[in-house]
């Protein structure tokens, strides 16, 4: 230990040091010429680009104001939205089931998960739609029973079948469900992988330490795993929505006409004015991404837990 | 082993429900305790005892086997071979006729939630306050009401010198104070014996002392306690026995006097010639 008058009593520590008068440098800063070139290139492009929108005839601005927010085309956003929150829901409570079984450690559970996401994540979402609208000519009702009794009935000697109630698949899975269905599952698929990186983020000390305190394996997987794999996992998830936000587009081939991108499209072959409902589906699109990217941000700060003022929040929050 | 376990202790006995005679002051009782991993023999036979209320001290070069020992007592590791008794129960095994059959998760769980762990790296939930890691093992598993919880939790804080930490969380903390409220943690389930896997290793030099302290009050409370350490003062001052291990075998035991001034064996003299 260094004796603590060593320092105090060293030169120059008493008398704090005369404060001399400061002078701002003033140098002549770096010239980017450069800068003016490019900003001059990109003005005149911007320049051309604005002159292309008002003057070419075909954008018909008055014609896509009038009809954008025409009534098909609103129910279409909102088909377009609530598949979209839906699908996602679904994809992601699949995805947290997949990825638990996954890292499991139970083999069956393992190769079940595998094979679901390997299936699901290898056909395409278009395929997938045609072939969920598609899935009443597989079944065209439901038989809601026992497994295998038209074999095992017989057998016993009992007449007629084990099936409780039995319903039309054409009424159970509407144009609009089954393309939910097939979005949700498809989701499920990519979802499961993004948990699973998650998860595996997680430091295992964390888990070890939980794991002494007495916990079981499901509860700190609830309380200790998942909330910390939520800042891995949320950005990746916000890609996904966007994505699924324009996936909805393949509604159509289930098909789902009262879907934004169909509507538009059809006010477009209609009236011949094809081009102005094209940008009306680019802007649709746009805003409803940009109104999702703002969510995000918010679930965003919500799960960092280096965000000072939701940090008070959560501490106001516990008394 | 070439050397007597210094804690012998009574003659009494009590029979377990396996009909396995231990000695009746022994909390923790490790018989021909084997691991590997894989191929790689890491405890080759450990037998020890470690009696209620004492505080054992376990040293030895690092991949001499003394943390993955630690493990091994709540369970964290499977033993390769061997019985290890936590007072009086087979840890994470049951015993019928002669077989063994492996405890379920949660029942494992339940023998671990009267063994208390304090890791080397703190190991604090980071998405929970101060408040939040104390209170949640309590409130998850035995089912003690919120208010309840928190009350006890603030004394615990008190004691181990944070009490108005309660709202920080763990990365707004220094080290000791992690390891301080890591401490408080395990405390908080009552637990009949603590763990210590090198507590202050991951310390700054200067944050070492306000942990020891705490421990040091916690034997003096008679928490029983076996601590994995390279701290030889700690284990001196504060230790009821000393136990030197290397290359997953106890080399020697016995107070901490005895085995620190007079070793009899060449590797501990040879160990501790180059730590002290």
């Amino acid at each position: 230990m260094t004796s603590p008058s060593a320092s105090a009593d060293g030169p120059g520590s008493k008398e704090p040091t005369p404060r001399r008068s400061v002078e701002p440098i003033t140098a002549v800063p770096v010239r980017y010429p450069e800068r003016w070139v490019a900003a001059g290139v990109v003005l005149v492009l911007a320049a051309m680009f604005v002159n292309m929108l008002i003057t070419n005839p075909a954008f018909n601005w008055p014609f896509m104001f009038e009809h954008m927010f025409s009534d098909p085309v609103l129910r279409g956003v909102w088909v377009t939205l609530s598949a979209t929150v839906l699908s996602m829901i679904i994809g992601i409570l699949l995805g947290v089931v997949l990825a638990v079984m996954r890292l499991s450690g139970n083999p069956i559970l393992v190769s079940v998960s595998w094979l679901y996401t390997w299936f699901f994540r290898g056909v395409p979402r278009l395929v997938l739609a045609v072939l969920f609208g598609n899935i009443a000519i597989l079944y065209s009702t439901i038989h809601i029973g026992l497994p295998f009794d038209n074999y095992w009935m017989p057998l016993l000697g009992f007449e007629g079948d084990a099936r409780f109630f039995e319903i039309d698949v054409r009424t159970l899975l509407s144009g609009y469900a089954a393309g939910l269905l097939a979005l949700s599952l498809s989701e499920g698929a990519y979802m499961a992988e993004i948990i699973r990186a998650g998860l595996q983020s997680v430091n295992k000390g964390q888990t070890e330490a939980a794991q002494a305190l007495g916990m079981s394996r499901s509860r700190i997987m609830r309380r200790i795993t998942l909330p910390q794999a939520m800042r891995v996992v949320i950005p990746p998830t916000g890609n996904e929505t966007i994505a699924m936000l324009k996936d909805t587009a393949l509604l159509a081939y289930v098909p789902v006409t009262i879907e934004l991108f169909y509507q538009l499209q059809a006010i477009g072959t209609r009236t011949y004015q094809i081009f102005p409902m094209l940008v009306a589906a680019c802007l649709w699109y746009l805003a409803i991404t940009s109104v999702l990217m703002v969510g995000q941000y918010f679930i965003e700060r919500r799960f960092s837990r280096s965000e000072r003022g939701v940090r008070d929040r959560i501490v106001g929050g516990a008394h | 082993m070439a050397e007597e376990n210094n804690v012998t202790g009574t003659d009494e006995v009590v029979e377990t429900a396996e009909g396995a005679a231990l000695p009746a002051d022994a909390l923790v009782v490790a018989e021909d305790v084997h691991k590997s991993f894989g191929r790689l023999e890491v405890l080759k036979g450990i037998d020890l005892q470690v009696k209620r209320g004492e505080v054992m001290c376990v040293i030895g070069p690092s991949g001499s086997g003394k943390s993955t020992f630690l493990r091994c007592i709540n369970h964290l590791e499977k033993l390769t071979a061997g019985r290890l008794w936590v007072n009086g129960e087979l840890m994470g095994y049951r015993q019928k006729r002669g077989r063994l059959y492996e405890l379920r998760d949660s029942e494992i769980a339940a023998q671990r939630s009267d063994i208390g762990m304090v890791f080397q790296r703190f190991n604090l939930f980071p998405h929970l306050t101060v408040l939040g890691n104390v209170i949640e093992a309590p409130v998850q598993v035995k089912r003690v009401p919120r208010a309840r919880a928190t009350e006890r939790a603030r004394e615990l804080l008190e004691r181990v010198g944070l009490p108005d930490k309660a709202h920080a969380y763990p990365e707004q903390l220094s080290g000791g104070q992690q390891q301080r409220v890591a401490i408080a943690r395990a405390l908080a389930m009552e637990p009949s014996l603590m763990l210590f896997d090198e507590p202050t290793s991951a310390l700054d030099p200067e944050l070492v002392g306000e942990v020891l302290d705490v421990m040091r009050d916690l034997a003096q409370g008679g928490m029983t306690m076996v601590v994995v350490t390279h701290e030889m003062g700690f284990a001196r001052e504060v230790g009821d026995s000393l136990v030197f291990m290397d290359d997953g075998a106890v080399v020697e035991s016995g107070t901490p006097s005895d085995v620190l001034s007079d070793p009899r064996h060449e590797r501990t003299r040879a160990f501790l010639s180059k730590v002290l």
